[in-house]
């Protein structure tokens, strides 16, 4: 498949890889921070690769597994009303909420329906007017100017019967809480590709100058971990603290201007919830006053989520902030698994835990000393 | 229950469906009047063979001496209608290749419609033509069937059920139990295909692609197969959860570690694509024309070649071998390193990005 094999390429891997060790002078501890990055390097076993000299940490940047329990108990209760669709993306239907997952609620009788595009629920309820449409609408910078093109088209139709559930989260909020951290063991963060696509990577600067820690926005194949990798342990080596773009094939300083003007006539930055992390200043964005009648919130007041208690034995908040490795959570693979998950990183495939847990290597992990 | 029939006339492709409906009705599911006239007129033609002719509540069957495989499977694919298929011909390779797997070669095939009320008689018309072709391209008949209707809502518009039997040559044993360690593990064609295909006309996701359904009888493949290596260990097809969910369902069985060369797992590029737009791993969806083969590690040259001779297996390879251990499966990535399999937690959903 061509712009997706080149950067397979197994030999450009390993070069890229022997580039990372023979240029590290010691061992280094890097983050990635999307989920789709985590989900690639344990697929590829790019840790194996480099583990001699880095140390990889998996972000938090898993926009399902980050979404409050809270949120998830009012989709539910929305669920139970009668007139009410709730639309989502498919693995958003699976993580559990207090009281189970959406596809529960929908085997229980409830109107729920994967979409692929927050746009096909748009139109499903111009189509069904009956209905109340409800979009639960997750996800970093990358899925948020899509879900504010469907209020905006949802707007200029006049459709009184779409809503939007929004729990959008923000990246550099996240990085600024792991920068800070006391106990802080990240010395430099890739930054998900996708996400700067869409915002551009200035958002990095003062957190790279404040904290001293080289950013890299990175791709999500092998070829390009690695070379986001590879240019992070140069920085680090050189005690420097930059910006640096690997994935330019994708990302402008700038990002997407069309995309970031949707998103600044929609939604509005806002402190939000993280679920295993706690509320973020400006952690997320929310609808914007203009766009009151879209907002589930709003328009549904008497519908609330529980939010019943996070298990006391769950240590997300620390894996979430790169403190623990998911293996060093004494809860791990025993009491807590993908089928049982205690807390937010095991609830999704690409939560930090859950991708430990399914792509473990078959041997006992042995780290250098 | 005994209707008289005529062959001769029932057979004329110009016989008129029942009248005042173009639509399957709930006195369709009566048993008599509709009931009759439905089978008489529209499925008779379509599906019938000397055993169901004789209108018993069952088919009787002469045995050989010997062993007889047996298995059912139930369809409910949505849509009824994708690229290379459709809910009737997957119903008859689906139980074919099962009996295929089990080494037996087909003796007789049975057929379950539950049909949901409202379904457009023209698409029942469509789907029966297709299942009576499949069946007689297989060289089996159906023996005996049941028809039922539900009311609207009940039913996704038709569901269809297959069993079917067998005979198993002597010596044949293909359970998952045999598979050794030092198996070599092969399999006949590329994977995903169908599971694609369904998934690129399901009207919520909305891509366009090429992609066509694998669906197709392996019973060819197999007897050519066996006969250049009766002693295969065992035999699988990996439908719904793919060539992943199959390994791991062996890997257990066998108590064996299963180990898979990421680098030689084949999958056209069509597919190959819509999983990278869908974030979907072609390990894990559904073919239906495919097998997976374990043999010992001495024979899997011969075992390759005589797939690779017959039309449905000209894109076989081999996957990886078996090796001693915990039960588990094992990847050899294209990086060369080595990890886990995981098996995903419920049915392939795509991904939020």
């Amino acid at each position: 498949m061509r712009f997706v094999d080149e950067y397979r390429d197994p030999d450009l891997a390993r070069r890229l890889a022997d580039a990372v060790l023979a240029r590290a002078s010691r061992r280094w501890t890097v983050m990635e921070v999307c989920g789709g990055q985590t989900h690639a390097i344990l697929a590829s076993g790019l840790d194996a690769l480099v583990r001699e000299r880095v140390e990889l940490l998996h972000g938090p940047g898993c926009p399902v597994c980050v979404t409050p329990l809270e949120t998830l108990d009012r989709a539910q209760a929305l669920v139970e009303r009668p007139d009410v669709t709730l639309c989502s993306f498919g693995d958003m239907l699976r993580v559990p909420g207090s009281h189970g997952d959406l596809f529960g609620a929908r085997a229980r009788g409830g109107d729920v329906r994967v979409v692929y595009s927050p746009l096909d629920a748009a139109r499903l309820a111009a189509r069904e007017p009956a209905r109340r449409v409800v979009f639960l609408a997750v996800g970093f910078e990358t899925t948020a100017p899509a879900v504010a093109a469907a209020a905006r088209w949802a707007r200029k139709q006049g459709l009184a019967n779409f809503q939007l559930l929004v729990s959008h989260v923000r990246v550099p909020p996240a990085l600024e809480a792991i920068a800070s951290a006391p106990d802080r063991r990240v010395d430099a963060f890739l930054a998900a590709g996708h996400v700067c696509t869409v915002m551009g990577t200035q958002e990095y600067e003062p957190i790279a100058a404040r904290h001293r820690m080289p950013i890299v926005a990175t791709g999500f194949e092998p070829a390009d971990i690695l070379q986001g990798l590879l240019q992070a342990v140069d920085q680090l080596e050189r005690g420097a603290a930059e910006v640096e773009i690997q994935y330019r094939r994708a990302v402008r300083p700038e990002g997407n201007p069309a995309a970031r003007a949707l998103l600044e006539e929609v939604f509005e930055v806002a402190d939000r919830p993280w679920r295993g992390i706690g509320t973020l200043p400006g952690g997320g964005l929310r609808l914007r006053g203009s766009y009151a009648a879209f907002d589930a919130e709003r328009v549904f007041p008497e519908v609330t989520g529980a939010g019943a208690a996070e298990s006391p034995d769950c240590r997300a908040d620390a894996v979430l902030r790169g403190i623990l490795r998911p293996p060093e959570c004494p809860e791990f693979g025993r009491a807590c698994t993908p089928d049982h998950p205690l807390g937010a990183p095991m609830v999704s495939a690409e939560g930090a835990c859950a991708a430990y847990f399914a792509y473990r290597a078959p041997e006992p992990e042995e780290d250098p000393p | 229950m005994s209707h008289a029939y005529d062959p001769e006339r029932l057979a004329s492709p110009s016989c008129p469906l029942p009248a005042g409906s173009d639509r399957v009705t709930l006195s369709h599911g009566a048993g008599a009047g509709a009931s009759a006239r439905l089978f008489d007129e529209l499925l008779w033609p379509r599906l019938g063979s000397e055993l169901l002719g004789a209108r018993h509540d069952g088919a009787v069957l002469p045995v050989d001496r010997g062993r007889l495989a047996f298995t059912t499977d139930t369809f409910v694919v949505s849509p009824l209608f994708f690229p290379g298929g459709d809910i009737g011909r997957l119903a008859v390779h689906g139980t074919l290749n099962d009996l295929a797997m089990c080494g037996a070669r087909p003796l007789a095939l049975s057929c379950g419609l539950v049909l949901e009320e409202g379904l457009p008689l023209a698409t029942l018309e469509r789907i029966a033509d297709s299942l009576g072709q499949a069946a007689r391209a297989a060289g089996v008949p159906f023996a005996t069937g049941d028809t039922k209707v539900v009311e609207r809502g009940k039913g996704d518009g038709l569901f269809v059920n297959t069993a079917g039997i067998g005979a198993v040559p002597d010596g044949r044993d293909l359970r998952p139990a045999r598979v050794q360690p030092g198996d070599a593990i092969l399999v006949s064609g590329s994977l995903g295909c169908h599971g694609a295909a369904v998934l690129s006309v399901r009207e919520d996701l909305g891509f366009e692609s090429e992609i066509v359904s694998d669906t197709e009888n392996l019973t060819g493949l197999v007897e050519d197969l066996l006969e250049a290596v009766p002693g295969a260990h065992c035999l699988r097809d990996p439908t719904r959860g793919g060539v992943g969910a199959a390994l791991h369902e062996i890997a257990a069985v066998a108590g064996l570690e299963i180990g898979l060369d990421e680098a030689a797992v084949p999958v056209d590029e069509p597919v190959a694509a819509a999983c990278e737009l869908l974030g979907l791993d072609p390990l894990f969806l559904a073919c239906e024309g495919r097998a997976l083969v374990f043999v010992a590690e001495s024979e899997a040259t011969r075992a390759l070649a005589a797939l690779r001779a017959h039309p449905l297996g000209r894109g076989a390879v081999r996957l990886g071998q078996v090796a001693a251990g915990s039960a588990r499966v094992v990847m050899q990535t294209r990086m060369g390193t080595r990890r886990l399999l995981p098996l995903p937690a419920g049915e392939p959903l795509p991904r939020i990005c």
